[in-house]
């Protein structure tokens, strides 16, 4: 009872800006707006490097929360602390910082650029870059946690029983914080989605090889507010589809 | 549950006070007569930032008892924010179109006048390493080129003045603002971009500015006006009757500006 | 697969190996244990002391979850932990089996799953390994729990999924941390005699960790006794009951054990004599009482409900604030007096008495 008035004055508070999107919105030129060159382009490209960032986060993502969990690792404290460096970045700094490392004149970057020729900056793998940077210590943290919460002994357990490290690992650490990793991926995989500032900044904007669904909303703020509505619109519902669907499949699997 | 709301109420009445501090009138300013004093509020368009600034600090000299505090960004976002009631006393915009789109809205006071002229320039690292002498040469295929988007200005603006060369541009990302445009050739990204002369000036030297022909066939008019609900409707005026002085002329004209 | 070629070849013909352990195992700065044992295949041996002995921590030594500060532990021909040599075999290279005080059973895996999981790890093929689970749990009488997740089981069928898991392997050392502590009093006397069974069928060395003393009486052949980070006594459990060295000893392991056929409330002991309980039950059962549950008279005594037979004193323990006398009789019979009934009673060697125990004092467990 104490708790139900903050609770719902908290739900409104995120779900008033929705309502007035929704109101807002302009319903009557809605499809030709939908079925506009590009859109359909940025979409796809949206979900294809969030998709591909949130992959990437999964594969490094989860053994650096294990690390960070499961080991004695010297200096652990402020590893994690570096972990979290992109969560407080602005995310235009990010970008800034990336082109920094993996731009052309980048620290890391000019070497890349010398050897392989490989550039990322105004590239799609810029893109997935950008949003793995911003989104995979959601991924991190969450898994950590999971982690750290489930217990340990059950590793020792199976190494008892003659399971080597990766093994234990698989069979046993995986399965026990499995929610923990699903509910990391979905924040990752949604922060990803609606990454604007690190993206621009390192991989520029252009249809079709980086503008994502956020660049084509913020730069069609700029003429026509209504469009920027539909998109966001369109975005929002796509995401949402996507959550939910996965969500049943989960909550079913494990029934 | 009054021990519940307790807190809340001394959230809500905290959050209050501080809107109060912030949105209240300092002090006289609507008088019209004698002396101006009080706050001025100018939006004022990105690639303004560094002139008006000066502009300000100048303004704030000659009227003692005035403060001039500045909100610099994109002129669309400016006109959007100035729409949805911001209380702004002034509108400087980069591009008549935003300042069209306010004075359709009925959030012009008075008439907007051209106060200020840009023209484009090609951005290229220092030294000029490409050897970049024309629009043509941008589209070098060893030449990386960043663009403003078309939905802003520089971005319209560089669109005329390829159209006037007859060239098509490849560039490789068409960036949210000059500015951004510009760091991309700083940083080294891109071998050239195009931005405005006064944004070339503002770098100091980072980067260096190569005139090309067509320039003046996509000139940026750059208009000021007071706002309908200007809250210091006085010092408004005044404002921007010193950015047309001749000294107001002078601070734009170092920065790149031309003359209207 | 993850196949170990030492760890696959003790499988098999591997589990009759001795085990040599001479540990010395410290937890934080201030705990330590000291203990050093020997121990023959087919042979179990109880650490028994009170929770927080460190008998968790030298069970954890043995399976390699923890280094020895020092010491070495030796199963076979085989060096496990030798800090000295800088020898430290890793628990998953180890031939050795361990039931957890909680089993810690993979919630995520079926039961069969579970059983599976050594065999599975040590390269078993999956359809062999399954069979063999199977059939382990058969043998504990699970058969058709099978496809069940272990968080469906009750405390008792975790215990036996657990000694399935750990057996299944058919390791060279079976290690069980407090077997019987997560049970109720009702499952606790039942799995018990069930764990005895297949102790009796396990052929390799058996190290297990207790704070009953019943659980240590019961299933071990030998007894440790833990007692501020030291071992206090060792030997057979009678014997310790026998000649307990400290009080602490004397209260920890004194109990009367018996074993023998119940019929109803009456029970013929196997080695001559008869004892009447509260508990009625029926076969092979122990029978159980503390030594301060024995009065000695002088006389026979009087009163309904009560054991009594003749004795002779076969001697005498002094501690600090009891006396354990020895007597000998059908059956022979441990008794905790005071220091004032020694002088009253004349507890001299040789002299007769009766001995007496009521009905309810005693417990009746399953064999």
């Amino acid at each position: 009872m104490v708790l139900a008035a903050p609770a719902v004055l908290g739900l409104a508070f995120l779900v008033l800006p929705l309502v007035g999107l929704l109101v807002r919105a302009p319903w009557a030129t809605l499809p030709q707006r939908l079925v506009a060159p590009g859109v359909g382009q940025a979409l796809r490209l949206s979900l294809v490097c969030a998709t591909s960032a949130t992959a990437i986060s999964l594969l490094l993502g989860v053994p650096l929360a294990w690390l960070l969990a499961r080991t004695a690792l010297p200096g652990r404290r402020v590893v994690r602390a570096l972990v979290t460096v992109p969560l407080v970045l602005p995310p235009v700094v990010g970008g800034v910082a990336l082109l920094l490392a993996f731009g052309r004149r980048g620290v890391i970057g000019q070497y890349l650029d010398a050897a392989f020729g490989v550039s990322l900056p105004f590239t799609t793998a810029g893109v997935v870059v950008a949003e793995a940077f911003v989104a995979m210590p959601f991924l991190v943290i969450a898994v950590e946690g999971a982690l750290r919460g489930a217990d340990p002994r059950y590793e020792e357990a199976a190494a008892t029983l003659g399971a080597s490290r990766w093994l234990t690992f698989r069979r046993v650490t995986l399965p026990a914080v499995a929610p923990g990793i699903a509910a990391g991926t979905v924040l990752c995989w949604a922060r990803a989605l609606g990454e604007f500032g690190a993206t621009i900044t390192f991989a520029g904007n252009f249809p079709g090889t980086t503008q994502t669904m956020p660049l084509a909303v913020y730069l069609a703020l700029e003429t026509d507010p209504d469009s920027a509505a539909v998109l966001s619109l369109m975005l929002l519902t796509v995401s949402v589809v996507i959550l939910v669907s996965l969500r049943e499949r989960w909550i079913g699997a494990s029934a | 549950m009054s021990r519940t709301w307790r807190p809340l109420a001394a959230l809500a009445a905290a959050v209050l006070a501080l809107a109060g501090c912030g949105g209240g009138p300092a002090g006289p300013s609507n008088s019209g007569s004698g002396a101006v004093t009080g706050d001025v509020t100018v939006f004022a368009a990105a690639s303004l930032t560094e002139s008006f600034t000066e502009l300000g600090r100048r303004f704030e000299a000659a009227h003692p008892g005035t403060s001039v505090k500045f909100n610099f960004g994109g002129s669309s976002a400016l006109a959007q924010q100035i729409n949805n009631g911001a209380p702004a006393d002034v509108f400087a915009s980069a591009s008549p179109t935003n300042m069209k789109q306010v004075r359709d809205a009925g959030g012009v006071g008075g008439q907007p006048v051209t106060f200020a002229r840009n023209t484009l320039q090609i951005a290229v690292a220092r030294g000029d390493p490409k050897h970049i002498a024309s629009l043509a040469d941008l589209t070098r295929p060893d030449v990386r080129l960043a663009l403003c988007a078309e939905q802003v200005p520089c971005g319209a603006a560089a669109k005329q003045a390829f159209q006037a060369a007859n060239v098509t541009p490849k560039p490789v990302t068409l960036e949210q603002d000059v500015k951004a445009t510009l760091t991309k050739v700083q940083l080294g990204e891109v071998d050239a971009a195009l931005v405005y002369r006064t944004d070339v000036a503002a770098t100091k030297g980072k980067v260096d500015g190569v005139d090309f022909a067509e320039a003046a066939k996509a000139v940026n008019d750059y208009p000021i006006a007071t706002l309908a609900r200007a809250p210091h409707a006085a010092a408004a005026r005044a404002f921007v009757d010193y950015v047309l002085s001749p000294q107001g002329r002078e601070v734009l004209g170092r920065a790149g500006f031309g003359a209207p | 697969m993850t196949s170990t070629a030492p760890a696959g070849a003790g499988i098999r013909q591997g589990n009759a190996m001795s085990l040599h352990a001479d540990l010395d195992v410290r937890r934080g700065a201030r705990f330590r244990l000291r203990t050093r044992f020997d121990l023959e295949p087919g042979r179990t041996l109880a650490l028994l002391g009170p929770n927080g002995a460190g008998k968790s921590t030298a069970l954890r030594a043995l399976a390699g979850l923890q280094p020895l500060a020092a010491g070495r532990i030796r199963l076979g021909d085989r060096v496990l932990d030798a800090p000295e040599d800088r020898t430290f075999v890793r628990p998953e290279h180890r031939s050795v089996g361990v039931v957890f005080q909680d089993y810690l059973l993979f919630g995520h895996l079926s039961v069969l799953d579970n059983v599976a999981f050594g065999l599975r790890a040590r390269g078993v093929p999956r359809r062999t390994a399954q069979r063999r689970a199977r059939d382990w749990l058969r043998r504990v009488g699970l058969a058709d729990h099978d496809r069940r997740r272990p968080r469906s089981l009750s405390g008792g069928q975790a215990q036996r999924v657990a000694l399935a898991r750990a057996l299944a392997t058919e390791p060279a050392l079976l290690l069980l941390d407090e077997p019987l502590a997560a049970l109720d009093a009702g499952t606790r006397v039942h799995i018990r005699s069930e764990l005895r069974r297949h102790l009796g069928d396990y052929p390799g060395a058996c190290v297990l960790v207790t704070h009953d003393p019943l659980d240590a009486m019961v299933l071990a052949d030998e007894l440790l006794v833990v007692e501020n980070g030291e071992v206090v006594q060792q030997g057979r459990p009678a014997d310790i009951a026998r000649h307990p060295r400290t009080d602490y000893v004397a209260t920890l392991v004194g109990l009367n054990v018996y074993r023998g056929r119940a019929e109803g409330t009456l029970v013929d002991l196997v080695g001559g004599g008869t004892l009447t309980t509260a508990e009625p039950a029926h076969g092979e059962v122990f029978v159980a009482f503390p030594p301060t549950a024995v009065s000695l008279h002088a006389g026979r005594p009087d009163g309904s409900p009560r054991n009594t037979w003749p004795v002779t004193v076969a001697g005498v323990e002094q501690h600090a604030h009891t006396v354990r006398v020895r007597l000998a009789g059908t059956p022979d019979v441990l008794a905790d007096v005071t220091p004032a009934a020694v002088a009253e009673l004349d507890l001299t060697e040789g002299n007769a008495l009766w001995a007496a125990v009521k009905a309810t004092e005693t417990h009746t467990y399953p064999a």
